[in-house]
């Protein structure tokens, strides 16, 4: 028995050979958490099991570690101007504690990463991908005038609650200036988390109604351990969390994002603000712009499969004979018992309903493109 | 009735000339929730180190090498509705396909199960 397609240690290429320890290392290996490098670093990939976790996320509330992750903030005179021009983001119109979705893109329009920007006092808090923060923070620092400082809040673990119970769980344990409940999507603030300072936006990965909490290193241990002290909440691993965004039709950076596709490609266009799509004066705007102009050639685009046999990343795309497309990410959907992939695919093969085939192993697969996401998001608005 | 194991985590029950396949528990437990399996028809012929099945987990797809050469003369039809035998029974109902072996002498090669527990262990 061997892997053919072995999970995604990828990302590590750029990472050092040994990987790191986080700061809930100890608490996932005391609940039986299975440990794998990712990213650089040793992180939870399973507790009880990928679908059990998976589903327990959808239905009652599931705690992620996801402490791998860049947590930058960026200050200094002139800041919002410099940050604009790296970023398609309209910052005149982001209001304060209110996480957006925005692009790292170089200077031809590809995808470096994909990152929520927060604006804080005198500052901006971005989070990034962890297997790219690195050369995050230096495309940051050749990019951003010298008088604005970079902080890498290195000593800040970050968690993320999500489920449909998440926000009872979390009342009971955050006070704050207003309740936690009175968030909705997309909003954020300062809390007292079990007694800890907290950084809480209502946000996440998984499609579900959520929060991701922003926690200093040393406490959290104590945080996880009282937020799995509510009888809603179970710690899940990263296998689920893949699943579940794949499920809520979200990107994963190094698989549906990179340099060789760009932000209309992958239907992000929402990500180049109002503003942005007129005026450009952003790194990479001028392939942004013109595809924007023109419609893309390929489309990200979702692949419900017929059987159970999933498609995996780098499985060809066929209409009829031609290859149109090539699989980005692909697994078994949990919630729907079938396969389900994204994939990126000749314009002209991206409308919903068409009926295609993906190679795998030999065979052809049947697959229907189908709009996205595959599970209704959940999302508290 | 003999088993035998493989570095590659399968095993074989060997009766007379027919041979049942499977993945051990320990393979089941690294691959976790097992979604697929892709199994080989009867009738299919194989050599040793051949990969003519493959098992679908939730991340991942793994190939199962053949232990011995042979030809097959079944596979597991339970398996098309409940994939999930092979994590919950991996050594009993969750085997995979069966064959009639080419050359037995090709057992000699493999483990028995005291040396594969050894063998885990030692991973």
């Amino acid at each position: 028995m061997n892997a053919i397609d072995a999970p995604a240690n990828d990302e590590l290429d750029d990472a050092p050979a040994e990987p790191e320890t986080l700061p809930l290392d100890d608490w996932h290996r005391a609940r039986g958490a299975r440990m794998v490098p990712f990213a650089g670093y040793w992180m939870p990939v399973q507790y009880e099991g990928i679908i059990a976790e998976h589903l327990w996320t959808r239905s009652s509330a599931g705690l992620f570690d996801v402490s791998h992750m860049g947590q930058l903030f960026i200050s200094g005179p002139g800041g919002e101007a410099a940050l604009e021009a790296v970023l398609p983001i309209d910052l005149g119109t982001l209001k304060p504690y209110a996480p957006r979705y925005s692009l790292l893109l170089d200077e031809y329009g590809g995808v470096l990463d994909d990152l929520m920007v927060t604006r804080w006092n005198e500052g901006f808090y971005l989070v990034v991908n962890g297997a790219t923060k690195w050369d995050d923070i230096a495309h940051l620092r050749e990019h951003l005038p010298d008088e604005i400082t970079i902080n890498h809040l290195a000593d800040s673990a970050l968690l993320a609650l999500q489920g449909p119970a998440a926000a009872v769980a979390l009342a009971r344990l955050a006070n704050g200036p207003v309740p936690i409940e009175a968030l909705t999507f997309m909003k954020g603030g300062s809390f007292t988390l079990a007694g800890v300072e907290a950084w809480i936006s209502r946000s996440g990965y998984t499609g579900e109604d959520g929060f991701e909490i922003s926690i200093p290193a040393e406490a959290a241990a104590a945080v996880a351990a009282a937020l799995c002290g509510e009888s809603e909440v179970k710690p899940i691993g990263l296998g689920a969390r893949d699943s579940l965004r794949l499920e809520a039709g979200l990107p994963l950076y190094g698989h549906d994002l990179s340099p060789e596709i760009n932000p209309v490609e992958a239907g992000l266009t929402f990500a180049i603000n109002k503003r942005r799509k007129a005026e450009g004066g952003f790194l990479g705007a001028e392939t942004v712009l013109a595809a924007l102009a023109e419609g893309p050639a390929r489309c990200r685009v979702g692949l419900a499969l017929e059987g159970r046999m999933a498609a995996r990343e780098g499985a060809a795309v066929h209409a009829g004979e031609a290859v149109i497309g090539t699989v980005t990410s692909g697994g078994f959907s949990p919630s729907l018992n079938h396969p389900v992939a994204m994939a990126y695919v000749a314009a002209a093969q991206a409308a919903p309903g068409t009926e295609l085939t993906i190679d795998m192993r030999g065979r052809r697969l049947p697959a229907r493109v189908v709009p996205l996401p595959f599970v209704p998001h959940r999302y508290h608005r | 009735m003999t088993t035998y194991y493989t570095k590659d985590h399968e095993w074989i029950a060997v009766a007379g000339e027919t041979g049942t396949v499977g993945i051990t528990d320990y393979a089941q437990s690294q691959l976790g929730d097992i979604t697929y399996v892709d199994l080989p028809a009867a009738g299919t012929t194989i050599g040793k180190g051949d990969a003519p099945c493959v098992v679908d987990s939730v991340k991942a797809a793994s190939d199962v090498y053949a232990p011995v050469s042979g030809t097959v003369t079944e596979s597991n039809a339970a398996l098309a509705d409940a994939p999930e035998l092979v994590n919950s029974a991996p050594e009993t109902d969750g085997w995979l396909f069966r064959l009639t072996l080419s050359d037995p002498a090709e057992l000699a090669g493999l483990m028995d199960k005291a040396a594969y527990d050894a063998f885990v262990a030692g991973l």
